[in-house]
């Protein structure tokens, strides 16, 4: 069966999206991304070490040809900061498809939805294609869709927290409503985080702490790939429905 | 007016000196940067990287070169 994951018209066979920061080095980092099976990844934009032009670079090590690099956004706490981050990204080297994150609490790292939706305007204007990470607000999530987002990506929990996903109804209810692929970002912790968001119907789940932080960041890498595999399969299949008692597997037919 | 042959500008937030007439290509090249892995901000503006060659640069402006690191 071809499941393909659709972003802006671009289709991608993995649903899992994972973030490079964090890692020891590039090196552990390019081969979390192998493990993962992830054919795009997150990337910050920040300045040129001007000191110390020995420092290796992530594109040497990731190959932008062949995974696809999301600039994101993090670290901006207002609409112009993310604006011009997006706008540098691009001009680095064409990229249109984006990841905006604008944050309003430094302390729980929640997106400030009022610069988040006026940013998302402002670049649908400009041609970017924007993912856009959210609270796990279904109004606030239509707002997004109606300004011009091209994915909708809440949170299962604050960034980093691996807390897991802590508003089922409300993750079913903006998948419900919208045409936009779905993608939970930020707060897994482990593979069954990955699999009950994909089992609520999500199209894909972003994850970067919770490999690049593992104890064996290269199993967590191949753990994740899975879960998001599993958790999707689960969901197309079509569950049974749940039943208060036992309900025999085998016939009692022929007996002795 | 007095005459001098230097320039101060910010690069990546900190200070510099260059000659008078230095272009935006030039000083890429003293600092050993490629233009294809980064993107250019002169005085909160995006440069055109073809165009590096004949922009030069002023006292007190403000450059900023950045580029993709590993992030979240």
């Amino acid at each position: 069966m071809k499941d393909f994951f659709k972003i802006a018209n671009k289709k991608f066979k993995s649903r899992l999206i994972v973030g490079t920061g964090k890692y020891k080095n590039f090196s552990e980092c390019a081969k979390a991304i192998k493990y993962s099976g992830a054919e795009i990844v997150t990337v910050a934009v920040r300045r040129v070490n001007i000191v110390d032009k020995k420092k290796p670079l992530l594109m040497d090590y990731i190959n932008p040809k062949k995974i696809t690099y999301l600039p994101n956004t993090a670290g901006c706490f207002t609409s112009e900061d993310a604006l011009r981050t997006l706008r540098l990204a691009r001009e680095i080297g064409g990229w249109k498809l984006v990841k905006l994150e604008v944050l309003g609490d430094k302390k729980n790292l929640f997106p400030d939805m009022i610069e988040t939706l006026r940013s998302t305007e402002i670049l649908s204007k400009e041609g970017f294609k924007v993912m856009v990470y959210c609270s796990d607000d279904p109004l606030m999530a239509k707002r997004l869709e109606d300004s011009g987002a091209v994915a909708i990506m809440p949170l299962a929990a604050p960034i980093g927290s691996g807390l897991g996903i802590q508003n089922y109804t409300n993750i079913k209810i903006i998948r419900s409503q919208t045409k936009l692929p779905v993608i939970i970002d930020a707060g897994i912790g482990q593979a069954s985080d990955a699999v009950i968001a994909m089992e609520l119907g999500c199209d894909g789940v972003l994850i970067n702490t919770a490999i690049a932080k593992a104890k064996k960041p290269f199993q967590m890498a191949q753990a994740m790939k899975y879960a998001v595999i599993a958790g999707r399969k689960s969901f197309v299949s079509g569950r049974i429905s749940k039943n208060l008692h036992g309900i025999a597997s085998t016939t009692n037919k022929g007996i002795i | 007016m007095k005459k001098t042959k230097k320039i101060k500008i910010i690069l990546n937030g900190k200070s510099r000196s260059l000659q008078k007439i230095t272009s935006v290509y030039e000083l890429m090249r003293s600092l050993k940067l490629s233009t294809d892995k980064v993107a250019i901000e002169l005085n909160q503006e995006i440069i055109n990287k073809k165009k590096i060659k004949n922009l030069y640069l002023k006292d007190k402006d403000k450059i900023e070169i950045v580029h993709f690191i590993g992030g979240g």
